[in-house]
Order: structure tokens, then sequence, then C-alpha cells
């Protein structure tokens, strides 16, 4: 099933990427060639496979609820675009999660 | 304009669910090694893992996973053999990684109940799953004129908070407790945080955060065969909260329905100052979060040993609790409903335990302790006197050393740290005089000083003879048993 | 150039060791190397000579002190600008990262540290580890020591590069679905891919989490050994790291040995799409390895021609939210005005190149709620059968061949445009990414046709990394043999 741009636009929406329109014309048609090809996978008969999430087969990893040194806050916020108060100065935010 | 409660009730049945998130106590974060405190100054508690720098990892606290489990248990539910962590993806500036990792289609805790009591009857909500995630980090916003969010001009995001564990509990829907559904969920969220604090988990502040609340609500025709659009209500802060949350959106919903409307599925806002509340983000385009595995994270498999020797730490929990001492002390409900709103059942038991009978111990904690608790802004269980001190105060009352007012003296005395109240009763000398010997001499006195009243009491007027018990006490520093007194009063004039 | 620069590493432990040249003077003519070569190999985005002195001076005075000084000590390692480093950048080849310093070390290069290395720079690389040339690299792409028109491989092409060039005896990449391999071979050194989860990935930017694995450069077979085991280990900040003892890596490096060993040629990794020059060498390998008395066979593993478009699901998928926290909100590119929503958005399409792009926007779609099953849950399901067929290959064979990579180095502008060109790069060894194994691709020869290098892939289950090196250096030493001198001193790009 081809991907049309607009729902390459919807993706890049979706994916916080603020692509302008020569970008979303270049991008799209390969992007649909790719899904095309990685498609392939439909072709598989895998009833009853149980999907590998991971490798290893580990299982039970924890930690123990110990404290452990941390960073000083001039360290967390080294880096920072912008800081006030000791906090992430962030542009406003629109809609309320 | 507005259609009222009852009204509303007549023509629709409600149904409700909660969805409450539990910040656990657990001394560091989910997934790193940071220290969890409540107010300390922002981004002092913060690492690359909780920061989610570039590079970072996750690690399980494994006391978060025996919490979570120990909650599931004391709420009747299956225990996953295996379970993993998803991430569930959504972009918002107090979440570092714009990833929450949370669980999806694999809870650790699943198909539970929990029992509440609104009435006089049982009332059992389903509970549908329980499970782990890891908290956001806080926004201050500045510059709109409320604080919140609409009109801000930035945010200021503090870490501290991210990575804390949370634990989500979300009930079944709860049909079929038509008026009295606000009640019902109140006393859900009520005993729910009962159970929590039995379990020693999670202070369980809704003040302070660590308790949150959001409500489902819907309403349906009554006898139609489905449920109708529920929506979401936020910012549900008190117990208090809860129950108006579920009244004004039922309310609401009857008015948009009987207007012809149709309740749009969405997420509200309830405004504590009003009561009601008001329209936020539309569900309508539900979002995708985009659920995965968290690749970064093994599954989890709890072996049967480790839930068992936690299902065996459970403590009694508060519903047993309760019908153990209504039993065992004859109580009604709104007897244990005393004790337990006064915070007082430990107290209470445990001078029982001391060998004072239920009555003695109840009075004295819920009359002049509970009194003196609220007074000075603390809990019955923080005043310097013990539950074996209040029993023997009332072994003294029982014995006839003490009469109840030079009990409360005693009382008084204790607490202000003058000692035990043996060491008080010899300090004083608080004994009640039980030499009648002694108190004849008051009593001619008193009968010499009014005459009066004596002769009221001599024409029938037998109630006079308080006077004259009074003038005893008075004479005697309250150091008699007033009813001896009556008798002595009463023969000397016979 | 100084002979000291093509000393082998382990020759260069071993002298700094034993006292007969100090670490300062070996950092000091790789650093004079650099400096006269690097312009138009472009291994390295950062290099900071006093900081890499200082590194040497400190093994030179614990030595000095008899103080314990590490199995590398005094080594100049390159690293891969993907692993955390303090007191350098680490921009992962994107501009989004640009000038950003982490404020925490990763464990694999502190390890090295601890092992006395010298980091001597941070190395070029595509963007956040996407593609096969080092042509998505934010900063402008490496260059082949072989040919300078050509690619050096990716997405670790600055480290191979770097090794190849002589500008640093070892180099740390990271696998994640050929990125070591694939430029080891094109360079015409040695890459390993460790098994996952062999060493850590704390501090190691995250790509496609289920799949990264760091990995040693080396021009020989035993150097990739000594710094194989020098990085590798269980980190308990890594919960996917193995728990185990690091294979004996350095010990088959150094005895090099095939007889009796069974040997299966994975019978899809040939044909259309194969250049002849590669697979006359691989010919001659196998031949070589019978000859050295390995029993070679050929295996069919079905489903490896589904491993490509599995690889280009998962990964991507695990991409779009491992890179969902570049938003400019906390570090990085900020770009753009407005609300934070559109921050967001306008830094990323600023800092993010095109590939990266792409990837995150076909994992969104993979992931989306009505294409998982059949996207990124059929991917889960293949990997599961290319798990089996791995299985089942290996239980009949100890190890598995394979060219590393259908055609030699590229040209460099030649496939840059056109991702699905591109993505043949990995057809050989995307499979031991998804499985979780151990690979090598080991230097044979020249291509006739170009003269360009090319190797031979060897593939053992996970934890039997010791097996790699064990056939690799019977390779090595038989061609070095044969040829008379290294491969690489055939190299006349520079």
């Amino acid at each position: 099933m081809p991907i049309t741009r607009d729902e390459v636009a919807h993706l890049a929406r979706l994916s916080r990427l603020a692509l302008s329109d020569e970008e979303l014309d270049h991008l799209a048609p390969q992007l649909d060639q790719i899904i095309a090809s990685v498609a392939q996978v439909q072709e598989v008969a895998a009833d009853g496979i149980p999907p590998t999430t991971h490798a290893t087969g580990l299982t039970n990893v924890f930690r123990a609820d110990e404290p452990v040194s941390c960073l000083t806050p001039e360290q967390a916020l080294s880096g920072a675009p912008a800081v006030e108060l000791q906090r992430f100065k962030v542009p406003r935010i629109l809609v309320e999660e | 304009m507005t259609v009222t409660y009852e009204e509303a009730l007549q023509k629709y049945e409600p149904v409700f669910g909660l969805e409450t998130h539990v910040e656990l106590g657990t001394l560091t974060k989910m997934f790193c090694g940071c220290i969890t405190t409540f107010g300390a100054e922002p981004n002092t508690h913060t690492c690359p893992v909780c920061l989610g720098l570039p590079g970072s990892l996750p690690v399980v606290n494994e006391r978060a996973i025996e919490y979570t489990i120990k909650i599931g248990l004391a709420l009747n539910c299956s225990i996953a053999a295996w379970c993993r962590f998803a991430r569930k993806n959504y972009f918002y500036p107090d979440m570092p990684k714009n990833f929450q990792i949370s669980q999806y289609d694999e809870p650790l805790c699943t198909d539970g109940y929990l029992d509440v009591a609104v009435g006089g009857k049982t009332v059992r909500v389903g509970i549908e799953r329980v499970h782990l995630e890891e908290d956001t980090g806080k926004s201050l916003h500045v510059g709109g004129a409320t604080g919140r969010i609409q009109g801000a001009e930035y945010s200021l995001v503090d870490y501290n908070r991210a990575g804390i564990p949370l634990v989500e509990i979300v009930t079944k829907p709860v049909p079929g407790t038509r008026f009295l559904a606000p009640e019902v969920a109140k006393a859900y969220v009520t005993e729910l945080r009962d159970v929590l604090r039995s379990l020693d988990v999670s202070d369980v502040r809704m003040e302070e955060g660590s308790m949150r609340c959001d409500v489902n609500t819907s309403i349906s025709l009554i006898g139609s065969a489905t449920w109708g659009t529920r929506t979401e209500t936020k910012n549900v802060n008190s117990l208090r909260s809860v129950e108006r949350a579920v009244r004004s959106e039922i309310e609401r919903q009857a008015w948009v329905l009987d207007e012809g409307g149709r309740v749009i599925q969405e997420t509200r806002h309830f405004h504590e100052d009003t009561g009601v509340t008001t329209s936020g983000r539309s569900k309508e385009e539900a979002q995708d979060y985009r659920y995965f595995p968290e690749p970064d994270l093994v599954p989890v498999a709890p072996d049967a040993d480790w839930v068992e020797s936690i299902r065996a730490s459970l403590p009694e929990l508060p519903s047993a609790r309760r019908a153990r001492l209504i039993e065992s002390w004859s109580l009604s409900e709104l007897d244990f409903e005393a004790l337990r709103n006064a915070r007082a059942l430990d107290a209470v038991e445990a001078t029982v335990a001391a060998g004072a009978s239920p009555a003695d111990a109840r009075k004295w904690w819920l009359s002049e302790l509970a009194r003196r608790a609220n007074d000075s802004g603390t809990e019955v269980s923080e005043l310097p006197i013990t539950p074996a001190d209040v029993a023997r105060v009332a072994a003294l009352v029982a014995a006839g050393t003490l009469n109840d007012q030079l009990a409360r003296q005693v009382i008084e005395a204790v607490l202000d740290g003058e000692g035990t109240p043996d060491e008080v009763v010899a300090a004083r000398s608080l004994a009640v005089v039980s030499d009648d010997s002694a108190l004849l001499a008051a009593i001619d006195e008193a009968i010499a000083a009014n005459q009066d009243v004596v002769a009221k009491i001599r024409d029938g007027r037998v109630q006079a003879a308080g006077v004259l018990v009074g003038a005893v006490m008075k004479a005697t520093r309250g150091k008699a048993d007033a009813a001896r007194v009556k008798d002595l009063v009463l023969e000397r004039l016979a | 150039m100084s002979e000291l620069i093509t000393k082998t590493a382990a020759e260069l432990a071993a002298a700094v060791s034993a006292g007969e040249v100090s670490a300062a003077e070996v950092t000091q003519v790789h650093l004079d190397r650099i400096a006269a070569v690097d312009d138009r190999v472009k291994a390295f985005l950062h290099v900071n000579p006093e900081d890499a002195l200082a590194q040497a001076r400190d093994v030179d005075r614990r030595r000095a002190a008899g103080e314990p000084i590490g199995a590398l000590a005094g080594v100049p390692v390159a690293v891969k600008d993907l692993f955390a480093t303090v007191g350098a950048p680490a921009t992962c080849g994107s501009k989004i990262l640009e000038g950003w310093y982490p404020p925490y070390e990763s464990t694999v290069t502190r390890r090295l540290r601890d092992a006395g290395a010298v980091l001597i720079g941070k190395t070029n690389m595509d963007e956040f580890a996407m593609g096969s040339s080092t042509e998505n690299s934010g900063f402008g792409p490496s260059h082949n020591p072989w040919n300078l028109a050509k690619v050096p491989g990716g997405s670790s092409g600055g480290s191979a590069a770097a090794v190849a060039a002589y500008e640093a005896p070892l180099a740390l990449g990271t696998d994640t679905g050929g990125s070591i391999r694939q430029p080891a071979a094109v360079c015409g050194i040695v890459g390993v891919k460790p098994t996952y989860g062999g060493n850590s990935r704390y501090g190691v930017v995250a790509f496609a989490s289920s799949l990264d694995t760091p990995g040693p450069f080396g021009r020989t077979v035993l150097d990739a050994a000594l710094l194989h085991e020098a990085m590798s280990g269980h980190d308990p900040m890594d919960s996917t790291s193995i728990d185990a003892p690091v294979p004996p890596v350095v010990e088959a490096a150094r005895h090099g040995d095939v007889a009796g060993l069974r040997i299966g040629i994975v019978s899809e990794f040939s044909g259309e799409g194969y250049q002849p020059g590669v697979m006359t060498r691989f010919t001659e390998a196998v031949e070589l390895l019978e000859s050295l008395g390995a029993k070679v066979t050929e295996i069919s593993c079905p489903h490896f021609k589904y491993a490509l478009p599995a690889y280009y699901l998962i990964a991507p998928s695990e991409v779009s939210s491992n890179l969902a926290r570049f938003d400019g909100m906390r570090y990085g590119l900020r770009a753009g005005g407005g609300s934070a929503e559109e921050v967001m958005a306008a830094s990323r399409a600023a800092g993010f190149g095109a590939e990266v792009k792409r990837r995150i926007m076909l994992g969104t779609y993979a992931l989306s709620s009505g294409y998982y099953d059949a996207y990124y849950g059929k991917a889960q399901q293949v990997r599961t059968l290319i798990i089996r067929d791995f299985d089942n290959a290996f239980s009949q064979v100890d190890v598995l061949i394979s060219p590393p990579t259908p055609t030699t180095a590229f040209d460099i502008g030649e496939r840059a445009d056109d991702p699905m060109a591109m993505y043949l790069a990995d057809l050989c060894t995307i499979p031991s990414n998804l499985a979780g194994n151990a690979a090598i691709s080991v230097p044979t020869g020249l291509a006739p046709e170009d003269g360009l290098p090319t190797g031979l892939q060897v593939m053992a289950p996970p934890l039997a990394d010791d097996r790699l090196y064990r056939v690799a250096a019977a390779v090595e030493a038989a061609f070095t043999e044969r040829r008379g001198h290294p491969l690489l001193a055939e190299a006349k790009g520079l």
C-alpha cells in the first residue's frame, strides 16, 4: 500500500519534525519506496511464532533501593539552552497533558 | 438551565471508574539511584538516567516491584508470572525522554477487587490492573494569570520528581450504585488510601500529590443496554473533590443529554472553587502512544516464592481489621468511623491490649486526647501519653481510686510531662477520698451552709442534693466520689 | 612516517610497560600523524592534544612510581563520537548535538582509561549511527585511506579510517547492523561485533537499543582482542548486559587454529549484487580454511533474506523513540520561536539530517496503532525465525562465514541520496545483530578489479566470541605469510 505525501506530512507532525515543502517532496517518495520494501516481512508465514524483543533471554535484572550520588544542578543544567531559577526554561506549552 | 442531581438520577444510571496514581515511598527512584525527597531545591536530585541524557539507561528498583506486588495482593489481584515494561511515546517538556517507561498490555497485577462500605452496604469495586511507571518532572508556568498553562509565557521545569516510581491502579467500571455513585467513589478512594497506608508503601498524601485521582464518569438512560460516553476528569485533589467531581459530571452530562446534545469523550478539569468541571483536551482524536516493549529493560518474572513471601508479609488490611474490631468491640459502623477518622485505632487497640475495656479506651482517646491532639495540630499517636498510661488511668477509675474529673486531671498532668499516672496521683495526692468519715465533716459543713437547700431536700426535691454534693466536691477539691457523697448526704438528712 | 605508528597496540603496550618508550612519546607521534593526514582523511571530529598528552603523562608518572598501569597503558585509542567522554564533546555526528559536552562518562571508555589507554580523539560517524559511509555525518564525510575518493564505510567510518591511516592503533565503534564490520572490511582492518550484552551500552548514545553493540577496531586480530577484553564485561548500569565472564578472546587470538573446526558458508550471501572480486577473495578464503584443516560445508539460512526488511523496521522503530529526547528543551540545538511544540519541531528539523528524518518517520509509521502488527510486530517474529535459523546452523557447524559486505568501498556521493542502495551494504552483517551473536570481519585481500580491500566475516553463537578470534587469527597469519607483509602496507591513498 503506497504512502501518500499527506500521510508522510502527518508522520512528520507526529514525530515533531517541521519539514519544509521541499523536504516533504523529496522524502515522501523515498519513504514510500522503503515502506514497500520493508513490507516484505508480511510474506513470511509466522503464525504462532513468538516475537523476539530481547535477544539475551535475561529476566529480573534489578538494583537495590540504595542512593547513589547524582549530578549537581550545574551539571544537570549544563548544556541547557535557557535556565531560570535553577530550572530548565522552555517556551510556552500549548496543549496540557 | 441546569439539572439537579436528584432530577438526573430519576432518568439516568451513572457508571464511574477511577484511575489512581500513587507515588511509592521507596528511597530511590524507579530506574536510578537518585533519592525521592519532596520539596528539595530544583534539579538537585537528578542524574543522567532520570534526566534522560543521551546514552543513559534505566535499571529497575527491586523494592518498587515488591511494593507493587504488595499492593496487587492487598487488592486481591493476580500477579503476572512474566511481564515487561513498555514505552509510552509522546512529546512533553516535563518528560525528559519524551517517552514514559510504563506498562501497557502486560501489567504486573490484574483482576482484583476492593470492598467498600457505603450506607451500611458493601460495594465490590473491581480492580482492572495495577502497573508501574515513572513519574514526570514538574513545571512552573510563568506569565499567566493563574499560574496555569493557559496564558503562560514560558515554563520552568524541575526534574527532581522525574523517575519517582508511580503505581497506577485502575478500577473496572462501577455500575449499579445509582444515587450513591459519588459516595461510593469517595469511599473507594478513602479505603484505597487506608489500604496503601497500612501497607506502608506510600505516604499517600493527596495534598502533596503522592496520590492523584482521575475520575471517569458516564450516564445512560435507566434500563439502557449500553453505557454512555465517558469523560475523564483530572485535577481531583482531595477526597471531597472525588465526590463533588462525580456528582457534578452526572449533573452536567444529564443536562447535555436532556438538551438533546451528545456527551463528548474528553478530558475535563475539576475546579475546587466552583465544584464543576470544564473542558480540557478532546479525546475524540485519541492520542496514539505507539506503545512497544521497552528494549532497555528485560522482562520481570517474579518467582512464586517471592510473591508468597510478600503475601505472608501483608499486614491485617483495613477491611479485615474493621470487621474484627466491630465484632469484638461490639461497635456500630458510626462508632468505628469515628475512631478511624480520629486516627485513633492503633491507640485504642493498644489500650485495650494493656487491659482497658474497649468502651473506656474509646472514651478517653476520642474525647480528651483527640481534643488535645487537635489543639496541638498533631496525631493522637504523637501525644506524649502511652496507651499503657491510658489503660492505667481507666483501671484507677474502675477501682474507685479516681473519679472522672480526677482522671481528667491525671491525663492532663501526664500530657504535661509530670510523669506516669501513678506518679501524678501520688505527687498531687489526687486519690479519691474513700474514707466516709472524712467526707462527713465536709458534708456537715455544706449542710450547715445551705439550709435553704436542705429544706428543699426534706421537702422531697431530692435533685437539690446536687448543690450539696457540689459544695463537698469543691471542699475536697474534687477528690470525692460524687455518687458516694450524694448517698451520704441523703442518709444524713433522712 | 615514524616507525612507532606502524607498531601494533600489543607491541606499543609491551614497549611502554617495559619502559622502552614513554606513553607521551607514543601519543605525540600519533598526534603528529593526525596533524599530517587528517585534513585529508577527516577521521576525527575532535582532538585535544593537551588532554591526550596529559593522559599519557599520567601513565608515565604511574609507571615510574611503580603503580599498576593496565593492559593498554599508553596505547592511543580513537573513540567514535557516540560515546560520552567527559571533557570532550559527543556530537554523535549530528548538528543537533554540536557542542554538547556530556556531564558523565560511558562505562566502556572509563574501563579503557582504567586500563591506561590514551583516548586520543573522537571520530566522525554517520549521524546517530545511521548509515554505511559517514556521508550522513552532519560535519562532512570521512575518506578511505586506501583511496580518498572512496567512503571508509559506516557508521563507524571515522574510527575505521583512523586505524587504517595509522592515526591510532585501536579504535572504538558500535555495530547495530554492521557498523563496525563493514567499515573494517572496506578499510582493510579488523572489526568485531561482540556478543550483544557482552559490553556495556551505558554512556553510548542509543540508536537501536536491542541491537547496538560497542566493539573494537584494530589493524591485527590480536590488537582487536586486546581492546575487546579491556572494554568488555557486565555492567550493573546496563540492564541488558550479560553477567558472564568475558570469553577468552586474547588467548584465542594468540592461538589461531581451525583444524577440525566445522565451518558453514551461508548460501544466501552470494549471487546477484555481490561484487565478483569480493567473491573471488571469499572463495580463496574458503580454500585457505580447508587447507588449514577446517571442514567447510554450505548451510542455508532461509529467513536471512528477510533480515534486511526486518532490521529496517525494528531499528527505525526503536530509534524513533530513542531520538525523541532531542527537542531543544534540555540540551542541544534549540531553533525557531513560538510555543514549545513549535520550537521542538523546528529544532529537530534543523538539527537532524535526511536519513535520520527518514528513519524516525519510518519508525513512527511502523509503531502506529493499526500498523504495529503488520510491521513492527511481524518484524520481531521474523527475528525469531532468524534466530532459529542460526540455532539450526550452529547445531551443525561451529562458525558461519560469508563476505562481510557485498562490495568494496564505493565512491563518496555514489549512494548518498539512495537509501535503498545504501542499505544493501548491511546485507551480510544484519542477521548477527538481530540474533545478538558475535561476528568479526578480518581482511583477506584486495579485489582485483579495483585494488580495494575486502574481508571474511565469521559468525559465532552468543558468548562464543573467542571462536571468532581463533578463526580470524589463523586466516590472518596464513594470508600475511603468503603475502609477505600486512595487507595495510599496500594502502596507497595517503
